[in-house]
């Protein structure tokens, strides 16, 4: 009898599945996208620009850490982050936070920590997270770098 | 419950949904101005990405029926260099939820594949092409360009390092 592995290896969708398959992924991150678009409007409304200003000191490294942290505790469809680091730039935040935010949303993956841990090894799971952690800071840093020579 | 069930579980997006709701119902009865602006506030971005939004399902669908893990799995055999370029663009390519693809790696990690190149395809999943449209939208091409070619040096770098802090066990 085939193993999960193997059945997997050999599935291969067609036409219908793959779309029943994107509009199903696009659907499961819907309510957590409008859920997302509406708090970043409510607080765009009640929060004033200034103390976003005042959060994000506009110390690279400080911002970039905090960036970091943000996104390394959340979860969810990318997405989200996209949207959310989008609108919260046009509030004033560093574009260096949001990068770093936006890369530890996507590389941290604190809530799959022990799914990892398990399958892969803990000390895998653990250095691989900690060093993307790390990472998204450097990586943070480097392109808004770049970016600012272009 | 399971964790791949726990990680799957899609209720506390909608719990999320409602809560936000039931905030915003509060505040329409306690301060309708504000409760009305932020509603307009959310009807402009809402407005905005649909349609962007319209093109992410376009290439998640076209990247569901294209890439399927037996193609990406075939490819990650290789030997060389050229390992480490179809592991890069794997990760790029790869979809679907990462603890799905927990036990392929682990699979492969038996027949050869190192930590080092388990990493970076872990890394390289970050970069997912179908959403670039909205990174687009909200960052300028420059800006997701620059962001994918430095995130795949930095995978590269994370492989390397943890290549030298794990030996590689059976």
């Amino acid at each position: 009898m085939k193993s999960k592995i193997e059945k997997l290896k050999e599935k291969r969708p067609n036409l219908i599945t793959a779309i029943s398959k994107a509009a199903k992924g696009l659907g499961n991150a819907l309510p957590m996208i409008f859920g997302t678009i509406l708090l970043v409007s409510f607080l765009s409304t009640i929060i004033p620009k200034s103390l976003y200003t005042q959060l994000f000191s506009k110390n690279v490294l400080l911002d970039s850490i905090i960036g970091a942290l943000i996104g390394s505790v959340s979860a969810g469809n990318p997405i989200t982050s996209y949207i959310f680091g989008g609108e919260i730039l046009s509030q004033g935040v560093s574009l260096i936070a949001i990068t770093a935010f936006l890369v530890s949303w996507v590389t941290v993956g604190i809530i799959q920590l022990p799914a990892e841990a398990t399958i892969l090894g803990k000390k895998f799971a653990l250095l691989r997270n900690l060093s993307a952690f790390i990472l998204s800071i450097i990586v943070a840093i480097v392109t808004v770098l770049i970016l600012g020579v272009f | 419950m399971s964790l791949k069930n726990k990680i799957k579980d899609n209720k506390s997006s909608w719990y999320f949904l409602f809560a936000i709701i039931f905030i915003y119902v509060c505040i329409g009865i306690i301060n309708p101005t504000i409760g009305i602006n932020s509603l307009l506030f959310f009807i402009e971005i809402a407005y905005k990405i649909i349609p962007i939004f319209i093109i992410v399902f376009i290439l998640m669908t076209l990247s569901n029926y294209f890439i399927t893990p037996k193609f990406i799995i075939k490819h990650l055999k290789s030997k060389g260099l050229k390992k480490w370029f179809f592991v890069i663009i794997g990760g790029i390519l790869s979809s679907g939820p990462i603890y799905m693809w927990y036990p392929l790696l682990a699979d492969l990690k038996d027949k050869g594949l190192n930590y080092g190149l388990i990493a970076c395809f872990l890394y390289n999943r970050a970069i997912k092409i179908p959403l670039i449209p909205i990174a687009i939208f909200y960052f300028s091409w420059t800006y997701v360009i620059i962001l994918m070619i430095v995130m795949i040096f930095a995978s590269i770098v994370q492989a390397i390092l943890l290549n030298k802090l794990i030996k590689n066990e059976k």
